[in-house]
């Protein structure tokens, strides 16, 4: 017999309101802007199927993440065996502009880093996962998730420091 | 330069915030997705939505049977929406579709153009003889009343006073399973979950 306070879970909605961003946020970081949507989706479709099994203590974000982690590298995988257009394009209706609008060369300097290093970075920095966590996700050393991480931080630093060339530099105000 | 800083996550976030912070508009359609998706897959136990009355907002929730809940705003919520959560399931997700017939409805009810309601009803969450009274309650015609004892006459147990005022008090589904035309002997309104007022106004509605 269990107490029934133990067993009470959030309405899955408050977990969809709560996390929906920063698993989006994780799932652009990892894959671009352009498969986050249907990670995002996978990753949510999977986490409400299974939902009544989590223990009701358990770390939902976490939980989320480590969903979204095999999505996204399923994701990755199709990306990657993918060499013609696929034949069912998602069925979506197109966003205008590149959402986050205005940062091209982020967006780039981020897809530009080995997918390891954009997981560490992601799962690290944007959902503050722990790396002995990530190192687990990944299959490595938390030793080794720590230095894709901190390498990954490092690139994108370097990549997205004002120049010294100033003549690229014009976009960051341009939107003020 | 230090040789190996680590970077705290502020700083990182604000590095990512200009490509991955704007992420509320994709959100919108994506909970949408979501929703449908849950729906085709039978994963999605309880939709809700919440929709504007002339007595409040109401949360109407509904499970694969039908209607589950009808709850007023004063009865909070999130509170219901925890306690469905609970007791249903809590694969709930914010899913107007499948209310939207129940919406339809009591638009037209307000609207005073509908006079009964012809919905599939789960009464999953009431048993026995509060059960009973509430299959009672549709029995009570479009702007007719009957008393507490009258109900618990028609229920079959004729001494069941105070359990029909429970039942009413505890009806799952207010407004759509009418409570509000049970009313005291004396003709005073009673009490009424979603506050007198309430019930003053669906009368009113109903006596138009």
């Amino acid at each position: 017999m269990q107490p029934r306070q133990l067993a009470t879970k959030k309405p899955f909605e408050a977990v969809v309101q709560e996390q929906g961003a920063t698993v989006l946020r994780v799932c652009r970081a990892v894959l671009g802007v352009h498969d986050a949507d249907d990670a995002w989706s996978d990753t949510f479709l999977a986490a409400l199927q299974s939902y009544p099994a989590l223990p009701a203590g358990a770390n939902v974000q976490a939980w989320l993440v480590t969903i979204a982690h095999r999505k996204c590298v399923d994701h990755l995988r199709a990306g990657n065996r993918r060499a013609l257009p696929t034949d069912n394009p998602p069925e979506q209706s197109s966003r205008l502009g590149i959402p986050g609008g205005g940062h091209p060369e982020l967006l780039d300097a981020v897809a530009h880093l080995p997918p390891k290093q954009r997981q560490a970075v992601a799962y690290h920095y944007i959902a503050g996962m722990p790396y002995k966590d990530i190192a687990e996700l990944l299959g490595v050393t938390p030793e080794a998730a720590r230095r894709s991480g901190a390498d990954g931080v490092k690139a994108l630093r370097a990549a997205l420091a004002p120049k010294p060339v100033l003549a690229h530099s014009s976009p960051k105000g341009d939107s003020k | 330069m230090t040789l190996d800083p680590s970077p705290d996550l502020a700083e990182v976030n604000q590095l990512l915030t200009p490509t991955f912070g704007d992420v509320e508009p994709a959100l919108a359609s994506l909970h949408a997705r979501l929703a449908r998706d849950a729906q085709l897959l039978h994963t999605l136990d309880v939709a809700y939505r919440v929709v504007d009355s002339p007595v409040g907002k109401l949360l109407l929730a509904a499970t694969d049977r039908g209607i589950v809940r009808v709850a007023f705003e004063r009865e909070n919520h999130t509170d219901i929406l925890q306690v469905l959560a609970n007791t249903i399931s809590p694969r709930i997700l914010e899913a107007p579709t499948r209310l939207d017939n129940a919406a339809r409805q009591l638009d037209e009810y307000f609207s005073g153009i509908r006079k009964e309601f012809d919905l599939v009803l789960d009464f999953r969450l009431t048993r026995g003889f509060r059960l009973s009274v509430l299959q009672h309650l549709p029995r009570i015609a479009y702007g007719e009343t009957e008393s507490y004892a009258e109900v618990a006459r028609a229920a079959g147990s004729p001494n069941a006073v105070r359990a029909v005022g429970s039942a009413c008090a505890t009806n799952p589904l207010p407004v759509i399973v009418p409570c509000h035309r049970v009313v005291k002997s004396d003709g005073s309104f009673g009490g009424y979950l979603g506050g007198s007022e309430a019930k003053r106004a669906l009368l009113t509605l109903e006596a138009a």
